[in-house]
């Protein structure tokens, strides 16, 4: 893989600092929330059901109860009420879903935690699970998901809009594009599994858990048991992978808390990777109509894009991206709806881009496809429909740097003479593809807040309760505060991911740096003041600190985002700062944007399909950290790979399980998948967005590039396949 | 998991003295093992670790035969050059399998003896399978297939065998010799591995109290043209989609005797007899290539989402031929 990173800028802001935690995290060191020891830690295992749909009957301990070591089996009928039902996230609560942690015998989904057993040892725990009976009533089969009843799907009519007469000048059109598309479910799958230990001291609860909303864990935990929130401390150090998997309350927190309580010592839950998939929230499949109208120069004059997203029966989940797909070109008619279809399954959530992904795929293959009826290069498709004006509500781009990313990259790649009629290149036995489509994120921020001290000796202390997902957070935040302050890197130390410090935004949405490093900065700010230097200048603090004659100066400051409601800061002290922006601001909308270029080759007789070369061009406003920023986008791209190839939880439609819930069957991109990466960062200043001119870089890799290699199969091969993952049998 | 007791043997001798009783296993890398155990699906109470037993992990690559102790690692078989030299097939079938850090633990004898990856057989008792619960019935049937059997499944079971090397090993007539209270016997690998038949539960001939010392290749001038040809869902640790193990005895464009056997499709190491009698006496061109691939699936059966694999198998094996031929014209 080659790097291309950002053009270096004076101070430490846009440097590629080294990871803060590098070596920590390569010397294993760094302890995550299972590495926490604690004294006298009983160990916890979950028994989940192997129905989709029906009622628990009975259970039978007996023998479980009887295996040496076991000390408590928590179910519906002995944990008694001590998890109180709270509402969901999308019911104004903190949970992920709204069923409450075995709260009835009602079974809602394969997979769905029924018991519990707490023992001296993990090996103990497992196989008293292992021993646990649990009769079921299963009268009505499951409804796995979308299947064929799209039609049964039920809009959600907020999420649609119109503007113009979108049937009028479909129909009158010269050119136009008619296709569905779908994508499957898939699951995060981060590396580190959703471990919980909590321990009770005094009344008091502490809690080590990966999450990327520490505040919204303890505050809804707060809820749950009913405890004054101020006697709940989370924790969550280090994050071994998150990807949307750890943003909300999960069932496990609250049993594992309940569990300690009764048993009067620290409990440890480590479930196992296959009980991921249903612990959490994952990538529910989608399905999409899209229709496209267009002049004979490209011109779009028609869009329609239909989104149809499985859900729960407990909570309609949405991701809904036509918010975006219908904002990304110039087009004066166009209608967009999105429908839920409820099944038997345990309810969606946040995975990397959570619509952007799919939806990208659908509206941007529509995309190529119209290109190639109109025999018009894909790239100067884009160009003749680019607009710095949104076409639903008129509203202007913060800045959008589209075309640069396509023309950057486009260099890079060597698009220029490619050949516009399909499956005309070749090498050997393999046929030869370019594909090309845009990258597109919303820019988000929420409120957050951060706390500064400096000490006379020059060093430099932050806090903030963001996350380090492994996206870079640390060294971000020591950069800002370094940058700030005019010290060097070196003598800052940070603190972050723990309700103890100064809250700050969930870890979605690509928000973190916008939210953090504005908090970050007022607090030097503050500091500045004091030591009556100007704001909004590079200054060195360290003379006027010695005149000062004082010890330290210490700052707490709070931010609030642009768009987010006037009495918002109260919610960031209720684990409530969610972050606000993209496309649901009333004055402009917010976006960082890409192109993403892909080759493929595919073999003549066996139809392997191989992608040697992928290169992306993105404008995300300031970089702080190219190399950090590098990693994030990269790992996106390559992630896009697996969705175009790859990923795919499988599911058995007769009790509505997934089948593969394992990494040797889930299959995502290995080293001999993944040839030549490239993310070159186009420059892009963009004072509107955030104090810190920061679009973010999280989510955006990921984005278009399934549609990048669908493109690129068909132009390969003349085969256009508008079904994910791609695989050797759309091609036979 | 169920606990289980741990010994570590210094002989055969002492392996087949304590394989005596129920539920007692020999270890050796224990990547299969281990998988298992933590499935649920193997529960052994004593486990026998052999991989101290001195002598087993040697290799020969002799004149008239190729002798692979049991012990010896994929890793450390893959790499010989002399082997990748004259034997490519048996070299790629290793080195295409898993990745780098199973093939470092894992051992050419337990190789032979992994489990099929049917998702059923897997994911616990949830789901019917006459294979880990006789008499169960199959969930494979009307469920998820794509990596089921085209070929020697039966009503009870279509789960394919997932490995490579055996495949490889049965299209040059391999046998492996054991050690058993009843003494040493010799068993060619075409007898080794069962059709499921109505008892899947059983995966091959081998007694529970038997022990692979050995496998052994009979010797092939004509070695070098052969190939290991595995065509996956991704480029690297995967199991087989469709694979072809080939070997090409040629005079000239013409084919005196052809070995051919297929992997990731059929309940067993399937050997190709009507692809082979199709090319023997032949000149071999990529025309006739593929017919014998298609021969190679005459009487496949097809599930739900495995039917591609018929015309995905025959043109694999197809390619096969052509690579083993030009491998024989490029010496
Ligand atoms: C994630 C994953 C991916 C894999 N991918 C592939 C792949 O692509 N292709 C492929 O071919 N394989 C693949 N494998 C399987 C792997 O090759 C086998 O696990 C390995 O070869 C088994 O060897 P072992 O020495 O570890 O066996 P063990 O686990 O030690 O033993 C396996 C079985 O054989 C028995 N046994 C072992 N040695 C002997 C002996 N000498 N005599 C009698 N019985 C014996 C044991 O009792 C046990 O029942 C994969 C495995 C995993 C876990
Ligand atoms: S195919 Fe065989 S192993 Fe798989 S479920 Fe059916 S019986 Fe079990």
């Amino acid at each position: 893989m080659t790097d291309t990173l950002f053009p270096a800028a004076t101070g430490t802001m846009g440097q590629p600092e080294r990871r803060y935690e590098a070596r920590e995290k390569v010397t294993g060191s760094a302890a995550y929330a299972s590495d926490v020891k604690l004294a006298r830690t009983a160990h916890a295992y979950l028994v989940t059901s192997s129905i989709g749909r029906g009622r628990l009957q009975s259970f039978d301990l007996t023998a479980a109860r009887a295996l040496p070591g076991v000390i408590d089996i928590l179910t519906h009928e002995t944990i008694g009420d001590e998890i109180r039902q709270t509402p969901s996230i999308y019911g104004g609560g903190y949970m992920a879903d709204t069923l409450r942690p075995l709260g009835s015998a009602e079974i809602a989904h394969w997979g769905q935690p029924v018991a519990m057993v707490v023992a001296e040892t993990y090996e103990a725990a497992r196989e008293a699970a292992n021993l646990v009976v649990v009769s079921y009533a299963a009268e009505v089969a499951p409804v796995a998901g979308m299947g064929s009843s799209v039609a049964t799907g039920q809009a959600l009519d907020p999420m649609g809009f119109a503007v113009g007469d979108f049937d009028t000048a479909y129909r009158t059109a010269n050119v136009t594009v008619d296709a569905n598309y779908t994508t499957p479910a898939q699951h995060q799958n981060p590396m580190e599994l959703f471990a919980t230990q909590c321990v009770w001291e005094a009344g008091r609860l502490t809690v080590h858990e990966p999450s990327q909303y520490v505040n919204n864990v303890k505050f809804g935990l707060a809820a749950q048991l009913g405890l004054d929130p101020s006697r709940i401390r989370v924790i969550s150090t280090y994050v071994g992978g998150a990807f949307g998997a750890k943003g909300f309350l999960t069932h496990r927190t609250a049993l594992v808390a309940v569990a300690a309580r009764r048993i009067g010592r620290p409990v440890k839950l480590v479930p196992t990777r296959a009980q991921g998939f249903t612990v959490s929230g994952y990538r529910a499949e989608t399905r999409h109509h899209v229709q496209l109208a267009a002049t004979q120069d490209g011109r779009l004059t028609a869009l329609r894009h239909e989104g149809w997203e499985v859900t729960s029966r407990a909570d309609t989940v949405a991701m809904g991206a036509v918010s975006m797909t219908a904002r990304l070109y110039a087009c004066p008619n166009i209608t967009a709806r999105v429908n839920v279809v409820a099944a038997d399954r345990s309810t969606p959530g946040f995975m990397r881009a959570p619509g952007e992904m799919p939806y990208a795929f659908a509206m941007e293959t529509a995309l190529d496809e119209l290109a190639h009826k109109l025999q018009m290069d894909p790239v100067a498709l884009r160009r003749v429909n680019d607009t710095q004006t949104e076409p639903v509500g008129g509203l202007p781009y913060t800045s959008r740097s589209l075309m640069l990313c396509f023309d950057t990259a486009a260099a890079a790649f060597g698009w220029q003479g490619r050949p516009s009629e399909p499956a005309t290149m070749r090498d050997g036995d393999w046929q030869v593809g370019w594909g090309c489509a845009t990258a597109f994120y919303p820019t988000h921020a929420g409120n957050s807040a951060a706390r500064v001290r400096l000490s006379a000796d020059g060093r430099v202390h932050v806090e903030s309760a963001g996350h380090e997902l492994g996206q870079g957070m640390y060294t971000m935040m020591a950069q800002v505060a370094a940058e700030e302050l005019g010290v060097p890197i070196a003598q800052v130390t940070v603190a972050l991911g723990d309700t103890d410090l100064p809250p700050a935004v969930v870890a979605g949405g690509s928000s973190s740096t916008a939210s953090v490093a504005p908090a970050i900065m007022a607090a030097c700010d503050a500091i500045r003041r004091r030591l009556g230097i100007a704001t909004g200048v590079p200054a060195d603090v360290m003379p006027a600190m010695e005149a000062s004659g004082l010890g330290t100066i210490e700052e707490f400051t709070e931010v609030r985002a642009h768009g987010t409601a006037p009495d918002s800061l109260r919610g960031l002290y209720r684990g409530m700062a969610l972050p606000a922006g993209g496309v649901h601001l009333p004055d402009r909308v917010q976006f960082a944007l890409g192109a993403q270029f892909v080759e493929v080759r595919v073999h003549r007789r066996t139809r392997e399909i191989r992608v040697p070369r992928v290169i992306g061009a993105f404008a995300a406003g300031r970089i702080i950290n190219p190399r950090t920023a590098h990693g994030q986008l990269v790992g996106g791209m390559i992630w896009g790979i697996g969705s175009a190839l790859h990923e795919h939880s499988e599911i058995d439609t007769r009790n509505a399980s997934y089948i593969n819930a394992n990494l040797a069957d889930y299959l995502v991109p290995v080293n001999a998948d993944v040839a030549d990466v490239q993310a070159i960062m186009v420059e892009e200043e963009d004072r509107l967005v955030n104090r810190a001119g920061v679009k973010g870089v999280g989510e955006i890799g990921v984005v278009g590039v399934a549609a990048a290699i669908s493109n690129a199969i068909f132009h390969a091969t003349g085969i256009r396949v508008r079904d994910l993952p791609i695989r050797i049998e759309h091609l036979m | 998991m169920q606990p289980f007791t741990y010994s570590k043997a210094a002989t055969s001798d002492d392996v087949i003295a304590a394989l005596t009783g129920e539920g007692v296993q020999l270890i050796a890398g224990g990547t299969t093992l281990f998988d298992l155990m933590k499935l649920g699906i193997e529960q052994p109470r004593r486990i026998v670790d052999v991989s101290g037993i001195g002598g087993l992990d040697e290799v020969t690559l002799g004149p008239n035969e190729l002798v692979f102790g049991a012990l010896a690692s994929m890793t450390d078989v893959a790499s010989s050059p002399a082997l990748q030299e004259n034997y490519p097939v048996l070299a790629e079938s290793l080195l295409k399998a898993a990745s780098q850090q199973l093939r470092n633990m894992a051992t050419v004898g337990g190789n032979l003896l992994q489990r099929t990856r049917c998702n059923y057989f897997r994911n616990g008792a949830m789901y019917a399978c006459n294979k880990r619960n006789p008499g169960s019935g199959c969930a494979a049937l009307g469920g998820v297939d794509r990596g089921h059997a085209l070929l020697g499944g039966s009503e009870a079971c279509i789960a394919v065998y997932p490995g490579d090397w055996a495949v490889a090993l049965t299209a040059l007539n391999a046998s492996v010799d054991t050690q058993s209270p009843r003494g040493l016997r010799s068993i060619p690998l075409a007898d080794l591995y069962r059709l499921p038949g109505q008892t899947p539960d059983r995966d091959t001939e081998l007694a529970a109290d038997e022990m692979i010392l050995r496998i052994r290749v009979p010797a092939a001038s004509y070695g070098r043209a052969s190939t290991y040809h595995k065509i996956r869902d991704r480029e690297s640790y995967a199991f087989a989609l469709v694979s072809a193990a080939v070997m090409l005895d040629l005079d000239g464009d013409r084919v005196r005797a052809a070995h051919i056997a297929l992997g990731g499709v059929a309940t067993r190491p399937w050997r190709a007899p009507q692809a082979e009698a199709l090319l023997t006496g032949q000149t071999l061109t990529p025309a006739r290539a593929l017919d014998a691939g298609r021969a190679a699936f005459e009487g496949a059966t097809a599930g739900h989402h495995n039917a591609f694999k018929i015309e995905l198998g025959a043109r694999a094996v197809a390619d096969a031929l052509m690579i083993a031929q030009q491998r024989s014209t490029g010496q």
